[in-house]
């Protein structure tokens, strides 16, 4: 699809924004609906439209696949890290208002946003791989 | 901050957080993972043994997640019985680990090896977290890491049959899972908890609702699939033969044991005696089953020719075992139940790991290939005959311990005619572990061309030697673990007031004593 120009700007234009809604989902996850999750969803969703217009090798060269690889195993680990943090500061595991962020309420916020931080890297990247590894696969 | 009274959580995250980090380590240097696994699952050991210990002096821990106090929050609760399986899962992995490193060089792609151990410790944390959880619907989620990184690690091996029995698995476990989460939801629905304590608390004025004893069925019938009780055993012996061997090893030893304790859990903790004995029949309905496991299962295994088919047909049966101390309600045969969880491990485990040794030296996996191996393969022979005997019942090993409380809690009962089932299984198992201890010992050796044809051959092991009668045993890297559990199936079976005294307390608890 790539040798159509209108598709091809279009997507080029809406790519950027998708990615940066991506960011306000889960950025807003404690006000409105949304969260790591859901954020995860949109951003991968932007580099399969990416695929979609230009095909899956040049997909590759945007999101790597040892990038989406480290990454499917990194937001895991902020996740559980950030538990294991907070038993240094003599809280339960994942007991986030005893991190030394402020108040009980400021750290108890920022807590949640870390953890929001690893759900979205690993839902995207696993979304990546799960696309990738579909389309790749040759029909026999 | 005092280390120790976190064990709980660390226990459980410490593996998973490794499991990612063996993968990544496996991307620098693929020898890091064999010794990352290692370190973790002994350190988990470690942790364990510290649990148990703590629990046996100062009685029940409970570990609030996030310091949400329960029943809102996630609990890890550990009392003497799962205590006692945490040390047996985290044992059994360490051993089955420190074995590991040859014979997954043998029977898994070199690429693979990173992804194999990274599922391997995921498998473990999901077991460990079956064991400590303390709240119903995390006992789902870790069920379902269980079994997804099972399904992957059964077919990871080179085998194409590997893929259609882990396919099996894939749906009679999902088939399962999906039951037991019904059963969450139904419980969840009329109580509004899904803490195990507070479920405890709250179900007894609805015993007679029609949602409890919908749940109830559905727990029953889905916890029967994942432990392979007979009639829902047939994703067993497939899943067993053909997975690499180490999988098999800590899948025999370990998963089916959990996915008992589990049962336990919901028919005597979240659920008191009196229902499973009054309210619904499911104790009559459940000794019945594994009456015919038993039986079935020892019948299954003596006509098998495949050593590792025959293990696993035999595991159904002993599994009916444990299954069947439960359902007497009385202290003696649940403390056989549970004793025998550790001790079918222990078994279990050095029979499945002398079938990885000899299908590392000769690529023979088949019974009859097992001839003369007495003088080429003498530490791990021996090995297996403990093993044998020990599944048989014979006295000093464990075993016997198994079979004996069960026995006599069965007469406590006033059910005698439990008696001639566990005697009548015990001749059949001497049948079937007496063929194969007769060709390894008395038997002249058969050159392998002769056998019949070896069902596993590796790529960069094409040389199924003929059987030589010089001495050529596994190396000392495979040999030491299958050797430490054989000692053990010995140790305990002399020494059986350890277990037992734990076992003890656990059954106890469980019946509603304090």
């Amino acid at each position: 699809m790539k040798d159509d120009i209108i598709i091809r700007v279009i997507s080029n234009l809406l790519i950027p924004f998708i990615q940066l809604y991506a960011l306000y989902v889960l950025a807003h996850g404690d006000l409105g609906p949304g969260g790591g999750f859901q954020g995860g969803v949109i951003f991968a969703s932007s580099i399969i439209l990416y695929v979609l217009v230009y095909g899956i090798d040049e997909g590759r060269k945007r999101a790597h696949q040892k990038i989406t690889d480290v990454l499917n195993s990194v937001g895991v680990m902020i996740y559980g890290g950030i538990g294991v943090v907070c038993l240094f500061f003599g809280g339960y595991y994942l007991q986030y208002g005893k991190l030394p962020l402020g108040d009980l309420k400021h750290a108890s916020h920022l807590g949640i946003y870390g953890i929001e931080i690893g759900v979205e890297v690993t839902v995207a990247a696993v979304m990546i791989t799960i696309f990738f590894e579909m389309a790749g696969r040759k029909s026999d | 901050m005092n280390i120790a009274e976190h064990f709980p959580a660390l226990v459980i995250v410490i593996p998973l957080l490794f499991a990612l980090i063996t993968w990544l380590a496996g991307l620098i240097n693929r020898a890091f993972c064999w010794v990352i696994a290692l370190t973790i699952t002994f350190l988990c050991f470690l942790m364990s043994f510290s649990i148990l210990n703590t629990v046996m002096h100062t009685g029940r821990i409970s570990y609030h997640m996030g310091a949400w106090e329960p029943p809102w929050g996630i609990e890890y609760a550990i009392d003497y019985l799962n205590g006692f399986v945490l040390v047996v899962v985290s044992f059994i992995a360490f051993i089955v680990t420190l074995y590991s490193r040859k014979s997954v060089g043998l029977e898994i792609d070199e690429e693979k090896s990173p992804a194999f151990y990274s599922l391997y410790m995921l498998l473990f944390t999901g077991l460990m977290g079956m064991t400590i959880t303390g709240d119903i619907f995390n006992l789902y989620v870790f069920i379902e890491i269980t079994s997804l990184s099972g399904y992957a690690l059964i077919a990871i091996g080179r085998r194409r049959n590997s893929l259609m029995a882990s396919f099996n698995y894939l749906i009679l476990g999902t088939i399962a899972a999906t039951f037991i989460l019904i059963g969450i939801g139904y419980l969840y629905m009329v109580t509004g908890s899904l803490n195990m304590a507070d479920l405890r608390e709250k179900l007894p004025p609805l015993y007679h609702s029609r949602v409890v004893l919908t749940a109830f069925g559905f727990f029953t019938v889905g916890l029967s699939l994942k432990l392979a009780l007979f009639p829902l055993h047939i994703w067993l012996p497939n899943a067993y033969t053909y997975a690499p061997s180490v999988v098999s090893a800590i899948m025999a030893a370990t998963s089916t044991k959990v996915g008992a304790y589990a049962m336990l859990r919901i028919l005597f903790t979240v659920f008191k005696v009196e229902f499973d004995l009054n309210v619904v029949p499911v104790t009559k309905i459940l000794l019945v089953l594994s009456c015919i496991a038993i039986i079935a299962g020892s019948i299954l295994a003596i006509s098998q020719t495949n050593i590792k088919r025959m293990l696993a047909y035999s595991s159904v049966g002993q599994i009916g075992y444990i299954v069947l101390g439960t359902t007497m309600a009385n202290q003696t045969a649940m403390t056989g139940s549970i004793i025998h969880i550790l001790n079918h491990a222990l078994m279990k485990g050095t029979l499945f790991l002398v079938a990885g040794c000899v299908v590392y030296k000769t690529g023979i996996e088949d019974i009859s290939g097992l001839k003369g191996m007495g003088q080429k393969m003498p530490f791990s022979m021996a090995a297996f005959t403990v093993g044998a005997l020990s599944m048989v019942g014979v006295p000093l090993t464990v075993g016997f311990i198994s079979k004996w409380y069960l026995a006599t809690g069965a007469l406590k009962a006033g059910m005698w005619f439990i008696l001639p089932i566990i005697l009548i299984s015990s001749l059949l198992s001497a049948i079937y572990f007496w063929r194969i201890i007769e060709g390894i010992y008395f038997a002249p050796a058969v050159s392998s061309q002769h056998s019949e044809v070896s069902t596993y051959r590796s790529l960069d092991h094409h040389n199924p030697h003929p059987v030589s009668r010089s001495r050529d045993d596994a190396p000392p890297g495979m040999l030491i673990p299958t050797l430490i559990l054989a000692g053990l199936c010995i140790f305990f079976g002399i020494a059986a007031y350890i277990p037992v005294s734990v076992a003890e307390k656990a059954a106890n608890m469980l019946l509603g004593g304090t």
